[in-house]
């Protein structure tokens, strides 16, 4: 463990409720709005974390420990995530195998929290939230087992590192294919617009907000913040595979794998300025494709 | 990895694709871009020369899979006055994963089938296989003759796949009879669907297949 090492997870906990403002302000752009400020979501979070909370009578400690242990989990994914050429904090051969685990946890966590209120609509969330992960994970798990084949590596930090301009030369439509599949998982496991509408005011229609309705103040703010971290984290990951990490030295590494994450940021918002949500029959078809289609680059990267 | 791996590559996801479509129409424009995407093989995959003949069957299939057949099914949607949907036996998840298999299975026959001659790409023998078998599921998993039509045209694929792939050096006649004999077919199967229709009111084969006298 270097120094170095601790600039990446650094700077996602410092610039992640930054990559949010990136996409409404996109959003914003799209619609011909100016859109809230930039920081809107650091000033959310300052005002959460100065309330108190209110805690239903009928809940227990597996409520007040979701937001605690969904957190914790992606702080935990978050040091396995190498960024820009820059190794991760931990790194050891099947890491991204853990990576998918603290997710789970995460979501876990979540779930069990919304399902101790015993409120109807919460349930209704959670059940949807596992029957979505149920189908992105198969294709996250393929998606980074092709990548580890390709690269013929199994850290994260390795892999990255191990993906070069000669890999996208090489093997450029399964790489390809790849970074479709992610970016499909990106929209699903972080409730984008395609699977799940953050702004969505309406229960029946939420999937990730309802299952929060019931958090106040600190609560709902290490909520927000560990759905920050988590797109952040994604989009690490697909900026890591496709952005080579090259002979540079890491300074202008980090560079670019910071303009990479943002990148990814915009292109989440004019998905979501050009794209109607669907309709949650499709959803799974969805889903399903991204696996599809990493299983399929998974099979033509066999040799 | 060349423009022929990335034919291949997109013969797969239009593959996949039509194993997951629910829509008729969006259906064969895929399949008539697989055709014109497929038409460019013969042009890359030739080892010697360019000669007036690659040029003549890719001109002659990419215009008779990308234009004519899509005509004359869009005309029989229109005269059979089809609704929009599929209508499968089995569903778009099921056709879908059952696609994925069925590809793990192609490239499993790939390893197994040793070819005598020099093939263009390691891809090519398992994607041609995976067109044939998507074809030939394509045609059990939907309901109405269209769809079956639509197999066909993938399974047919698939066998241009390998011939222009494996076999570069075949006569071109065989080529140009067997796109000949898919012609007449999707005609010939465009009339049958009329008359069918016509006679019947619908051209289900799930229907079809309990008439009595």
């Amino acid at each position: 463990m270097n120094l170095l090492s601790l600039i990446p997870p650094v700077l996602a906990l410092i610039l992640s409720p930054l990559l949010l403002g990136v996409i409404n302000r996109v959003k914003a752009r799209f619609a011909g709005r100016r859109g809230p400020p930039l920081l809107q979501v650091y000033y959310d979070l300052a005002k959460l974390l100065r309330k108190g909370a209110v805690y239903s009578r009928t809940t227990t400690w597996v409520f007040r420990a979701g937001p605690v242990v969904g957190l914790a989990a992606v702080l935990t994914a978050l040091c396995l995530m190498p960024l820009g050429g820059v190794p991760a904090l931990w790194k050891f051969p099947g890491d991204f195998i853990l990576l998918t685990g603290l997710l789970g946890l995460m979501r876990f966590a979540m779930v069990g929290a919304a399902l101790d209120t015993g409120s109807s609509f919460e349930g209704m969330g959670a059940s949807r939230e596992v029957w979505i992960s149920a189908l992105a994970e198969p294709a996250l798990l393929v998606a980074l087992a092709t990548l580890a084949r390709q690269a013929q590596e199994l850290s994260l930090t390795r892999i990255c590192a191990a993906l070069s301009e000669q890999h996208w030369l090489h093997t450029g439509p399964v790489l390809a294919l790849v970074v479709v599949a992610l970016g499909l998982v990106l929209l699903a496991e972080n409730a984008r617009i395609p699977v799940d509408d953050p702004n969505t005011h309406l229960e029946l229609t939420m999937i990730h907000e309802v299952m929060v309705l019931d958090h106040g103040g600190p609560d709902f703010a290490f909520i927000l913040y560990g759905a920050a971290l988590k797109l952040w984290l994604f989009a690490a990951l697909v900026t890591g595979m496709v952005i080579p990490a090259g002979s540079l030295s890491p300074w202008p590494n980090l560079v670019a794998g910071l303009g990479g994450v943002f990148l990814v940021a915009i292109g989440v918002g004019v998905v979501e300025s050009v794209m109607a949500r669907l309709r949650l029959l499709i959803v799974p078809q969805l889903l399903v494709g991204a696996g599809a289609l990493a299983a399929t680059a998974f099979l033509l990267g066999l040799k | 990895m060349g423009w022929i791996e990335f034919i291949l590559v997109l013969v797969v996801l239009t593959n996949l694709k039509l194993l997951a479509s629910s829509r008729l129409g969006a259906s064969i424009r895929v399949v008539a871009r697989q055709g014109l995407i497929l038409g460019a093989l013969p042009l890359l995959a030739h080892q010697d020369a360019l000669s007036l003949q690659h040029v003549a069957l890719a001109a002659g299939s990419g215009v008779i899979k990308g234009g004519v057949f899509p005509w004359l099914l869009f005309r029989a949607v229109r005269e059979a006055e089809l609704t929009r949907e599929v209508e499968p036996y089995v569903g778009y998840l099921t056709s879908l994963l059952a696609g994925v298999g069925a590809l793990g299975a192609a490239f499993w026959m790939g390893t197994r089938l040793p070819v005598p001659v020099e093939v263009v790409s390691r891809w090519l023998v398992p994607v041609a296989m995976f067109s044939i078998l998507s074809g030939l599921f394509l045609i059990i998993s939907r309901k109405r003759a269209l769809n079956q039509v639509l197999g066909f045209l993938v399974l047919e694929n698939g066998v241009f796949t390998f011939g222009a792939g494996v076999l570069v050096e075949t006569p071109q006649l065989v080529e140009v009879g067997v796109l000949l004999d898919v012609f007449v077919g999707v005609f010939v199967m465009g009339i049958i669907i009329f008359h069918i229709n016509r006679e019947f009111d619908h051209i289900d084969t799930d229907q079809l297949s309990a008439l009595k006298d």
